[in-house]
């Protein structure tokens, strides 16, 4: 059992609840990674909306074949195709949702504090798939998972997180998630990208990424949103790419064991060089593979296991 | 009609008054003040254990009247006024149409005198339509009753029109109030920059944003002569250019919330409670409590409430996309008497200095005190009687109020406005 009835953040888990969601995830790896009949009965008869009011591709599919290996019902509402574009609120979105009786919401918007407004307005378990620039849990639980699959541990790690923190709901997630776990944080990125207070991570912060490049067990590469920033807040893509981008003169610096990640979509050529993306270091991957087990585990914990007392 | 306050405990500094005394309204005026008064023919008023201070006067509220009566008007703005003790109200101009002309100013006078509760007094646009482009009428505003000039909600972008409009404005015996905000500091935050914007995600308002613009409207000032009054300060550093420029003696006052001194941005919680939102954002501790100081030692003039009402559903949301701004005409008087008066922080006269005597100095309004031949608006308070601040509580049209849930120890139980008892043991009347 997690300590929190809703994955909103990743501050409110301890490193018990991680811990019980990267064991959970590794017990799923042989449903989804070895089996042919890729499907358990765990959560048979629960029913799970997945409202994405922003658009995403990785994250929505990910959770609805995690939903599909657990035999949950569930349905996918799209921003572009919902009543909330044609000016319902929040708040009538969720209680007409919930008035058809569901148990569980994956909530992904562009609106920080989105997945915490859904739970005023339901009795349902809520599952955050990335709110604004706030949060992006489960995010954080896969990048942990494909982590400590590789060094076996957390603690002790030295982790350095580069590119725009500051619009950046993974860091702010995945920043609290390693400390909890004893990772060491770095944040890299140019003035213009860091957050309006590093203290508050309680991470240090760095201006270059060639000062901390070959002290670092994993590089994890943020996506930059070019169309945003571009003139406004860094001058070009090639400077950034000079400066901030993962090219391979800075892997044949990394420790010999250190990897790279990237939450995804990735810019090839801006922060992270096409060879480099597919270099032997990359677990971009895996993070994806283990996105499915992690949330299945998620969903499980919050809504199955001894919740409604069927075992994996 | 005829009233005779018994026993109650007047307070007006105005006067050096501080004792327990009678008095008599006749008419619109005060007719008598004396320790002991007959008047067979008033009805009396037992003020025993309350007291008497000069009607408060609230200059900066929104009475979204006319363009959002749905959120407020004029009549249920002034029930809220009563309620909360206020015998005048300045109105700000965001209105829609924007009360930038003459016959906007007078169909607010017009209109408070039919709601017949208590003053109101509408502040103009500087500029049309407060786009920071051109010069209102202010001289027409002026003469149909503006009490002073602002583009509140926004700052005016440009140097070169607020030179403009204070040097404009300043021919006429009014001041400027000024909204400031550089909103290319600004931009999209919704929250204090810093901690509160990391914490929870959003984009951040920065403290500089504000600071900025007030120290540009103090040299303007400088330049114009125009007065000028700074709107809902709420940073230390802005407190002190405030506090500079009154050193040097140039015409610089400014006022301060309830909320901007009474909370600050660790109340807001992953919670997200979009009462919370305001522009300015809550700021930091250390500057909510200089800003406490600057009441008692002076350095603020006046406590406004920046009332703002909205729609259920337009707090009801995401807080990035809620609108700005509290309710608070209902609980200043008692938040003030609660956490300040109470403790003993603040006196009863700063109290009526800055809720009564400052904003009506402010607005060039005539004083009122507690003398004889003075007009009758005057305010009663009950210190005892406690309040719990309820949705139910509220006269105001909308409820979206940042201090729902509190106990609040200190009320206001009657109004008299021109001599008429408009709010009568708590009720309106």
């Amino acid at each position: 059992m997690l300590s929190v009835k809703h994955l909103i953040d990743t501050y409110s888990l301890t490193a018990d609840d991680i811990t019980q969601i990267l064991d959970t995830a590794a017990a799923f790896e042989s449903v989804n990674n070895a089996r042919v009949i890729k499907k358990v009965p765990a959560l048979r008869g629960r029913t799970i909306v997945n409202l994405f009011l922003e658009p995403s591709t990785r994250t929505k599919s990910s959770f609805e074949l995690a939903e599909k290996r657990l035999s949950a019902d569930s349905i996918s509402m799209g921003g572009s195709t919902s009543s909330v574009v044609k000016g319902e609120s929040l708040a009538d979105t969720i209680q007409t949702i919930d008035a058809m009786n569901v148990d569980m919401f994956i909530c992904r918007a562009r609106l920080a504090g989105t997945p915490q407004k859904i739970t005023e307005n339901t009795d349902a378990i809520v599952i955050n798939a990335g709110d604004g620039k706030h949060q992006h849990p489960t995010q954080a639980m896969l990048d942990l998972y494909t982590i400590r699959k590789h060094f076996g541990h957390l603690a002790g790690l030295k982790v350095a997180i580069v590119g725009d923190l500051a619009h950046s709901r993974v860091c702010g997630s995945l920043a609290p998630a390693l400390k909890t776990m004893g990772a060491e944080v770095v944040l890299v990125g140019p003035p213009t990208f860091q957050v309006d207070d590093p203290e508050w991570f309680g991470c240090p912060q760095t201006w270059s990424l060639d000062e901390v490049i070959d002290d670092v067990d994993v590089v994890y590469m943020l996506r930059v949103q070019l169309e945003r920033m571009e003139g406004a807040t860094i001058p070009s893509r090639r400077e950034y790419n000079r400066l901030y981008g993962l090219d391979m003169n800075r892997v044949h610096r990394m420790k010999e064991n250190a990897i790279i990640c990237h939450p995804g979509p990735m810019n090839r050529g801006m922060e992270i060089n096409a060879d480099v993306a597919d270099c032997g270091r990359s677990r971009i991957l895996n993070q994806v593979n283990a996105g499915v087990l992690t949330r299945m585990a998620e969903m499980y914990l919050l809504l199955g296991g001894e919740n409604n007392g069927i075992s994996a | 009609m005829a009233f005779l306050l018994k026993g109650a405990h007047a307070v007006d500094p105005q006067v050096g008054l501080d004792k327990v005394v009678d008095v008599l309204i006749d008419g619109e005026d005060i007719v008598e003040v004396a320790e002991s008064i007959d008047a067979p023919e008033a009805e009396v008023v037992d003020a025993r254990g309350k007291y008497l201070v000069p009607g408060l006067v609230d200059m900066h509220v929104h009475f979204r009247d006319p363009g959002f009566e749905y959120k407020e008007d004029i009549a249920s703005g002034c029930r809220a006024a009563t309620h909360g003790g206020f015998t005048d109200v300045a109105t700000m101009p965001n209105t829609d149409p924007v009360t930038d002309t003459g016959t906007g100013v007078r169909y607010q006078i017009d209109r408070g005198r039919a709601a017949d509760l208590c003053h109101v007094r509408p502040i103009g646009a500087l500029t049309r339509g407060e786009k920071g482009e051109a010069l209102a009428e202010i001289g027409d505003m002026v003469l149909e009753g503006a009490c002073a000039f602002s583009d509140d909600g926004h700052g005016v972008q440009s140097a070169g029109m607020m030179r403009t409009a204070m040097g404009y404005v300043s021919q006429f015996d009014r001041v400027a109030i000024a909204h400031c905000e550089v909103e290319s500091l600004t931009t999209h935050g919704v929250i204090n920059e810093g901690r509160a914007s990391t914490r929870l995600g959003m984009f951040g308002w920065p403290a500089l944003g504000e600071e900025l613009e007030i120290y540009r409207d103090i040299e303007l000032c400088r330049l114009t002569g125009c007065p000028l009054h700074i709107a809902h300060i709420s940073t230390k550093k802005g407190l002190d250019l405030v506090k500079a420029a009154k050193a040097e003696g140039l015409p610089v006052t400014c006022e301060v919330t309830p909320h901007h001194i009474f909370l600050n941005e660790d109340d807001v919680t992953a919670e997200y409670n979009t009462n919370l939102k305001m522009n300015p954002p809550l700021r930091l501790k250390s500057d909510m409590e200089a800003l406490r100081e600057g009441i008692v030692d002076g350095s603020i003039d006046c406590i406004v409430t920046d009332h703002a009402p909205h729609a259920k559903h337009e707090k009801d949301c995401e807080w990035e996309i809620a609108f700005f701004g509290t309710i608070g005409l209902e609980t200043s008087l008692p938040l003030m008497l609660n956490n300040m008066v109470r403790s003993g922080e603040m006196s009863w006269a700063r109290l009526v200095e800055v809720m009564a005597i400052n904003p009506r100095s402010v607005l060039r309004l005539k004083p009122v005190k507690i003398e004889k031949g003075s007009k009758a608006d005057l305010t009663l308070i009950d210190p005892e009687k406690e309040i719990t601040v309820s949705e139910d509580y509220f006269e105001s049209k909308s409820k979206n109020s940042a201090f729902l849930g509190m106990n609040l120890v200190g009320v206001a139980t009657d109004v008299f406005v021109d001599g008429k008892r408009t709010l009568v043991d708590g009720q309106v009347a």
